[in-house]
């Protein structure tokens, strides 16, 4: 089994300096790919399915937890979960978490010694997997175990947002009409590329701006997230279905649309 | 002697809290302290009175008449004192000092009138009922009604003052360390530790590649932080030192960007020597990075801008970044344009702008515009 690693990290020189040090620290790890931006980075590893990957916290596209976010969301059933070890110049935050998330995490700039320290860890979780000899994983082992969901669950609820004031009104503009949605007619926000549908009962708007600037703005118990790009009024939710792979088929009242609920949220969608 | 005078006399009106400040203590715990403050001078009326007035005085007597009057007259000051102040205080909601439950000086010289004369006549028809003498009315023993009344004013005047001298010292104060604060939180902002580490993380990697370049790296670094530091010190500085302050952070950036940062700066000579506010154009262009250029994974250009309109200067920070979003809360409201647009105030009232705006031509991205007035200001 080779070792392979993705690099995400968009400065040049740190990213070729990283990539030096690990030549140096773990010879056997083959650099898969080196990318600049978190975007690319799920792509890659989507694609190339890394044994490890470091992924820098602030980055263009998307930040280095974003990216874990998705990859988790994404990754196929079956292939063994990279592991993640996060790279951040400072963000004190961001260390605390990993410290109590015992994932693995890397300070800019990299000192040779805590990378050694890093690697060696690498090894051993690697050692301690369930297909970690020479045979490949079993197709039947959770690819992403529920520790592992637990830990990326709880990095990712990360510091709370400055609380802001409560959104009452969605001001979708449509060429020179701007259409008032009030927030309590809202079924469903979903991100669809730089833009946010909002979809009613009635019909759907769309507008400039991210589920993460909203998020803070909505009351988190009458609307739940449940994918990376997807937050759910609770209480339009009829049905919740779990399939094999984790995942969960949520049904709407009043709303014909299907909606599906990641892996990293289906803990929410649980029998009283 | 003085001291022990004072100490009877807060204790005799029972003053109120620090005028300007409002009550720390819920109210209650508020008048059990004065109340037993209160019980604590009257013993040492009691004593006083007991060691310097006639033989025939005895001490029991004494403490029993020093008790019910003290008492009443501090029920009746105090309590008309809070009264007022809360019936006031529907009038004149903002009013501080009724806040802090103080009604002003003529609601107060009257709760004293009328309370040490209230007081003195309860308070003794009570000893009177507890020890069985008589004691004579006020009509036949008005000094009891003069010393209590100087004792009163003295002692409401003494405490008004101190407590407010006190609160006075505290806003000050309080005043300092805002300022401070705000001070930190600039510095703070521009030496944005994120942004301090990952150039130092990029310097480590290039003094083993390439010294000379890491050389020139830490010089930009140096003058930097110089100019941060000392940013706070200086009330102007010419606008080409702005920009070379500015050149110099864009030149750590473009080390760490790589070819995902251009940066374009346009000061036409007859404009170099022009006085402006030291790094007031800093915060933009950190925005621009920040929030413009590093998000997008193309990254961009920065433009830099110095010309003049009429009687005004108008300097542009320009990036061809992500560009501003829907979110109103999001818009010219964060730390940097906030400190930029009052500074401007401070420095230049209305005379001086910031807008903030979406860059109209096809590469998109957001521009800031500051507008000075060209004539010298007072400052």
């Amino acid at each position: 089994m080779t070792l392979t690693a993705l690099i995400a990290e968009d400065e040049p020189l740190l990213a070729a300096s990283l990539q030096a040090e690990l030549a140096r620290a773990w010879p056997e790890l083959h650099i898969a790919a080196s990318v600049p931006d978190g975007l690319s980075a799920v792509t890659q590893a989507l694609a190339l399915q890394p044994t490890v990957c470091f992924l820098d916290i602030r980055m263009p596209g998307q930040t280095g937890l974003d990216a874990a976010q998705a990859l988790a969301e994404d990754w196929p059933e079956g292939a063994p979960f990279p592991l993640l070890v996060f790279v951040t110049a400072y963000d004190q935050y961001a260390v605390q978490a990993f410290e109590a998330q015992a994932v693995d995490y890397l300070i800019k700039p990299v000192d040779p010694k805590r990378l050694a320290a890093c690697v060696d860890r690498l090894r051993k979780r690697l050692a301690d997997r369930p297909g970690a000899s020479p045979v490949p994983v079993a197709s039947t082992a959770p690819a992403l175990s529920d520790e592992s969901l637990a830990q990326l669950r709880a990095l990712l609820a990360g510091p709370a947002a400055a609380p802001q004031p409560r959104l009452e009104v969605i001001q979708a503009a449509v060429g020179n009409t701007v259409h008032m949605v009030p927030v309590d007619s809202v079924l469903y926000f979903e991100a669809a590329d730089k833009y946010l549908r909002v979809v009613t009962a009635e019909r759907e708007h769309l507008i400039r701006l991210s589920l993460r600037e909203l998020l803070p703005q909505l009351d988190a118990k009458v609307f739940w997230q449940v994918h990376r790009g997807l937050v759910v009024r609770a209480t339009a939710i009829q049905t919740a279905v779990r399939d094999e792979s984790g995942k969960v088929l949520l049904t709407l009242r009043g709303c014909a649309d299907r909606l599906t609920a990641s892996r990293l949220y289906a803990h929410l969608f649980k029998g009283m | 002697m003085a001291n022990l005078v004072h100490d009877n006399l807060r204790m005799t009106v029972s003053l109120p809290a620090a005028a300007p400040e409002a009550p720390a203590l819920p109210w209650w715990r508020d008048l059990a302290r004065r109340g037993l403050r209160n019980q604590m001078l009257c013993l040492v009326i009691a004593v006083l009175l007991t060691l310097m007035g006639p033989k025939h005085w005895h001490f029991f007597v004494n403490w029993v008449y020093s008790t019910c009057i003290g008492t009443s007259c501090w029920l009746f000051i105090d309590g008309g004192r809070m009264t007022l102040s809360r019936l006031l205080i529907h009038q004149q909601p903002e009013n501080p000092e009724l806040r802090a439950r103080w009604p002003g000086l003529s609601w107060m010289l009257l709760c004293i009138l009328v309370g040490s004369v209230a007081g003195y006549m309860l308070g003794s028809q009570l000893g009177d009922l507890i020890t069985g003498r008589t004691t004579p009315s006020l009509i036949e023993n008005p000094q009891a009604l003069a010393i209590s009344l100087i004792a009163a004013i003295g002692a409401t005047s003494f405490f008004y003052t101190s407590e407010r001298l006190h609160a006075e010292k505290a806003a000050a104060e309080a005043a300092r360390r805002l300022a401070a604060e705000s001070q930190l939180k600039l510095i703070e902002s521009q030496l944005e530790p994120h942004m301090l580490f990952n150039t130092l993380a990029n310097l480590r990697v290039l003094i083993g590649l390439d010294a000379d370049r890491a050389q020139q790296m830490l010089d930009h670094l140096i003058a930097f932080l110089r100019a941060t530091l000392s940013a706070s010190r200086a009330a102007q500085h010419p606008l080409s030192a702005e920009f070379d302050r500015v050149a110099d952070y864009l030149a750590l950036l473009a080390i760490r960007m790589g070819p995902r940062l251009q940066v374009k700066l346009v000061l036409p000579d007859d404009l170099r020597q022009l006085p402006v506010p030291p790094l007031l154009l800093q915060p933009l262009v950190e925005n621009c990075i920040h929030h413009g250029l590093e998000p997008k994974v193309a990254g961009g250009r920065i433009e830099l801008q110095a010309r003049v309109d009429g009687a005004q200067l108008v300097l542009s920070v320009r990036d061809t970044g992500v560009g501003l979003r829907d979110n109103p809360a999001t818009q010219g409201t964060g730390f940097g344009t906030t400190q930029v647009r009052e500074r401007l105030r401070a420095l230049f009232g209305e005379r001086a702008s910031l807008t903030l705006a979406a860059a109209t031509d096809a590469e998109g991205g957001t521009l800031a515009t500051i507008l000075l007035p060209l004539t010298p200001t007072a400052a």
